[in-house]
């Protein structure tokens, strides 16, 4: 396997200009010619269905929830980032470059940051002319925020719902699709396996979730946007349907799998109150632009906040990082509040919380201006503790939140299979080793909306029209049965134990040695483990039902599956990354204060895994990663 | 801890698929967590039905944070239940008290059809939207952001209808199964802001067509939908999408524009 990033020559600024230029046009006659076949209708696959039906190409697009307006890049709260400089408070596409290479700790392709960087002002146009009603000055002008690390306000958003309106922007812009008659939409649809024809990625086998019916589509480009990886932990801010079957299946069929061990763990979630605990909810980190994060001084100080004085009462973050203060980027504070925690500070029933406090603001903006910013997040948080954040300071712990890492890709979002491409959160592109908050969204629609649109194209220029396979071909009908297979073996288990049961386990394994923090010991105790752990579930799962209609433990079986091989990547490359970096934190590698020590000297690279064969350990590639245009700067947060 | 645990006993709509008819079957959930979501609650149940070898309970749902819509059944006669602007995967069991009896029904309308149990096909939104719940702004055609300033009550309204998450409590509420709040809250979203005129006259004559052809009822002023919606979508929205419905009917005339030579 070979890694060629294909990233273009020439400076910097105009990489992507040139790269335009060079790449290859399909005849508008031909387009329709073409089929692409999208997953995913989050941000970056809605955005990229839309956009390629645009252009004339035939579409089409699947999705596992009942509309593509579910996806889950609709519970992103806080906002966008582009470098519109609206504020004149000195940003920049240089200024939003570098703090992205910075905030992702020097861990990712500087070429494909500066292009995000770069279209990151298109995407807002675009918005804008859907229709999202983003936040507006008085004088009917954008407003703009600062967020989560950012010195700029660049962050654009709509109340604490910008990740709603923004997909409901890509999601209208699908459906005038889909009723021009140019997308055709499977909703209720999983993708189970890819299909390869002569190495080439040539289409997919989906499962009907209603009728339980498994075929094939077959399309000339497949475009993967199917999302994180992250719920693999079971405890997560995804939406429970969030899976990695799709990524997974890629993978095993040849795509190289990069950083795996690049999670991000956000530091404002509503904490675990018991084992009863489905999912995890995230309150946008735009509250730490007022709230302050505190715990008490004394381990096991029980009581209650209004009878803790002032001097009592250790603002840490503020302490440890007087320049970024609350504001310190999400590694930094998630692990913060876990030291915390681990050393008998922690707050509320489980211990496992420190306060997130608005009564300074409260005082100074008014209850009525904190209502006007945050009053959907005090709702909420109302909503799931019973808890009123207006009286009392919230609770808050990290939880996993976002993966960085996802199938490797080169500069045209190609993965190692030709024509497969895959988009958003589910490549591993942009975001190096952390994700600054307000990214995420920017870069699923600038994948889908400004780049697949013309490096798909440049891909099927090179193919000759009407030469794709029909869904007969013993390559689809080969899928088609792997599928079947898989399906009837989890039925016919009928062991003791849940689908859900393992996922837990799972969970447990991994945020124990595969989280926050991650030492030699812990990992390879994790990978003594997960073996049995995997073993277990093939002999003793239990699904009822039939695979012939609607059976939601079979679909969180086959998810399982696809998890419990998962994990164990993830922890073979957090052992293999001998060093700190961003949401990879190794406990060997740390500097006396306890912040992430880096080795560029070993581990300035892209770690992509080859998927080599049932019960063989997979193969390690790597990408080594150029600085040119930056310095490789240790991230200082003080 | 003894009272943050409660027994309850849920009577659940049981339908194994649109044909077959629907029952309600009984389950006692015993110690239950008062901040369990109710949907953990019916996660819980699960777990033992699965255990004893039955099928569990199928019901939408996707994000538990309240933002994605794909969740919503019907409970105790309320869609989304008891707590007022709350959705379903939003709702904690500490809103019941131990000996309540729980009826758990799936939205019911006949543009809703029943897929299995608690889950229904609310596709039909989704044919509303592609008749013309958009602005045509193809990618890559828009002019700077700033161009257009938007008043800010213009923009604050177009978000309060915007905040509608398609979960069709509203269907569901209305004794007439009419989607008018649905309708009107993404007409009202579109035709407050400035890129949303050129197509205004036509988005809502399409729409509403569309609306009809789903077999929805016709709005009679109930305002269930208001008080069931989880968004706090208002009525104010029908009344603006009436508005603009009459001055398209009394305005419309198809005429096709002439083309230039050449």
């Amino acid at each position: 396997m070979e890694l060629k990033s294909n990233v273009p020559d020439g400076p910097l600024e105009t990489k992507w200009e040139r790269h335009k230029f060079n790449m290859k046009l399909v005849n508008p006659s031909n387009k329709r010619k073409y089929k692409v076949l999208v997953v995913g209708t989050g941000l970056a696959g809605g955005a990229a269905a839309a956009s390629m039906a645009e252009l004339g190409y035939q579409v089409e697009c699947f999705c596992y929830q009942d509309s593509p307006r579910r996806a889950h890049s609709i519970a992103a709260q806080g906002g966008i980032n582009a470098a519109k400089n609206y504020h004149n408070d000195g940003d920049s596409v240089m200024r939003l470059f570098y703090d992205t290479i910075k905030g992702g700790d020097f861990r990712a392709r500087e070429a494909n940051v500066y292009r995000l960087a770069e279209v990151s002002n298109d995407i807002i146009d675009q918005c804008v002319a859907q229709g999202v009603p983003f936040a507006r000055e008085y004088g009917g002008l954008l407003d703009n925020r600062s967020f989560g690390g950012a010195q700029v306000s660049r962050t654009f958003y709509a109340r604490g719902q910008t990740g709603q309106q923004l997909l409901l922007g890509a999601y209208q812009a699908l459906q005038r699709q889909i009723g021009l008659g140019t997308v055709k939409m499977h909703t209720r649809h999983e993708m189970q396996e890819l299909i390869v024809i002569d190495g080439v990625a040539k289409g997919i086998v989906t499962r009907n979730m209603v009728t339980g019916e498994v075929r094939s589509h077959m399309g000339d480009a497949v475009v993967l946007a199917t999302g994180g990886y992250g719920n693999v932990m079971h405890l997560a801010t995804y939406a429970k349907g969030c899976n990695a079957t799709a990524i997974w299946r890629a993978y095993k069929k040849g795509a190289a799998f990069a950083n795996p061990c690049y999670t991000q763990i956000h530091p404002t979630c509503i904490p675990v109150t018991g084992d009863h605990q489905s999912k995890l909810t995230l309150m946008s980190e735009s509250l730490r632009n007022d709230g302050r994060i505190w715990v008490p001084t004394k381990a096991g100080d029980k009581r209650p906040v209004d009878q803790i004085p002032e001097n009592e009462r250790d603002y840490y973050l503020e302490r440890k990082y007087p320049s970024y203060g609350n504001l310190a980027p999400r590694d930094i504070s998630s692990r913060a509040a876990k030291q915390v925690c681990d050393a008998g500070l922690g707050v509320g029933d489980t211990g496992r919380g420190v306060y997130l406090d608005f009564s300074e603001a409260t005082q100074r903006l008014g209850a009525h201006k904190i209502e006007e910013k945050y009053g959907n997040l005090f709702e909420m948080y109302e909503r799931i503790t019973g808890e009123d954040p207006y009286k009392v300071p919230m609770r808050i712990y990290p939880a996993t939140h976002y993966t960085m890492g996802g199938l490797w890709v080169d500069y045209n979002l190609m993965s190692t299979i030709p024509g497969l491409f895959v988009l958003g959160e589910a490549n591993f592109s942009d975001h190096g080793a952390n994700r600054l908050g307000a990214s995420a969204l920017m870069q699923g629609l600038s994948d889908g909306y400004f780049v697949a649109p013309y490096t798909v194209g440049n891909y099927l220029a090179g193919i000759k029209p009407g030469t794709r396979p029909s869904e007969d071909h013993p390559e689809a009908k080969a899928a088609e049965a792997e599928v079947q297979g898989r399906t009837q073996r989890i039925l016919g288990i009928d062991g003791k134990e849940t689908p859900t049961h393992f996922h837990r386990e799972l969970g447990h394994i991994l945020w124990e040695h595969c989280g926050m923090a991650r030492n030699d010991q812990g990992l390879h105790k994790a990978l003594d483990v997960l073996p049995e752990l995997r073993q277990r579930f093939w002999e003793n799962v239990k699904v009822p039902g039939s695979g012939a209609d609607v059976n939601q433990s079979l679909e969180l079986a086959g998810r399982v599956a696809d998890f419990l091989e998962l994990g164990e990547l993830m922890c073979r490359d957090a052992l293999e990354r001998k060093e700190s970096c961003g949401g990879h934190f190794r406990e060997e590698w740390q500097t006396e204060e306890g912040e992430a020590q880096r080795d560029d000297e070993h581990f300035c690279h892209v770690a992509a895994w080859e998927y080599t064969g049932e019960g063989q350990a997979p193969k390690r590639h790597v990408e080594e990663l150029a600085f040119e245009n930056v310095h490789l700067a240790t991230r200082s947060y003080k | 801890m003894s009272e943050k645990l409660i027994n309850v006993t849920l009577k659940v709509w049981r339908q194994k698929n649109a044909q077959a008819a629907g029952n309600f079957v009984t389950y006692e959930a015993k110690d239950v967590s008062v901040d369990m979501s109710f949907l953990e609650m019916l996660d819980v149940v699960n777990e033992d039905l699965i255990l004893k070898g039955e099928e569990p309970i199928t019901t939408d749902n996707d994000c538990r944070e309240g933002i994605c819509g794909q969740c919503g059944v019907v409970v105790n006669g309320r869609p989304h239940g008891p707590r007022h602007r709350t959705t379903t995967c939003q709702l904690h069991m500490r809103s019941f008290k131990s000996g309540d009896v729980i009826t758990i029904e799936p939205f019911r309308a006949k543009a809703f059809p029943i897929i299995k149990d608690l889950m229904v096909d609310r596709s039909a939104f989704d044919r509303i939207i592609a008749a013309g719940g958009f602005i045509t702004a193809p990618t890559g055609s828009a002019p700077d952001a700033n161009s257009t300033p938007v008043p800010k009550k213009c923009s604050d309204l177009a978000f309060d209808a915007a905040a509608c998450i398609g979960c069709g409590a509203c269907v569901a509420a209305c004794p007439n199964a009419s989607a008018m709040l649905f309708v009107s809250a993404k007409i009202s979203q579109l035709a407050l802001l400035p890129q949303g005129q050129p197509e205004r006259y036509t988005r809502v004559r399409d729409m509403i067509a569309q609306m009809d052809a789903e077999e929805f009822g016709t709005c009679t002023n109930h305002g269930e939908c208001e008080s069931a919606c989880p968004k706090g979508v208002s009525l104010e929205n029908i009344a603006r999408m009436n508005r603009d419905f009459i001055k398209a009917s009394l305005t419309y005339r198809p005429e096709v524009a002439g083309g230039g030579v050449g």
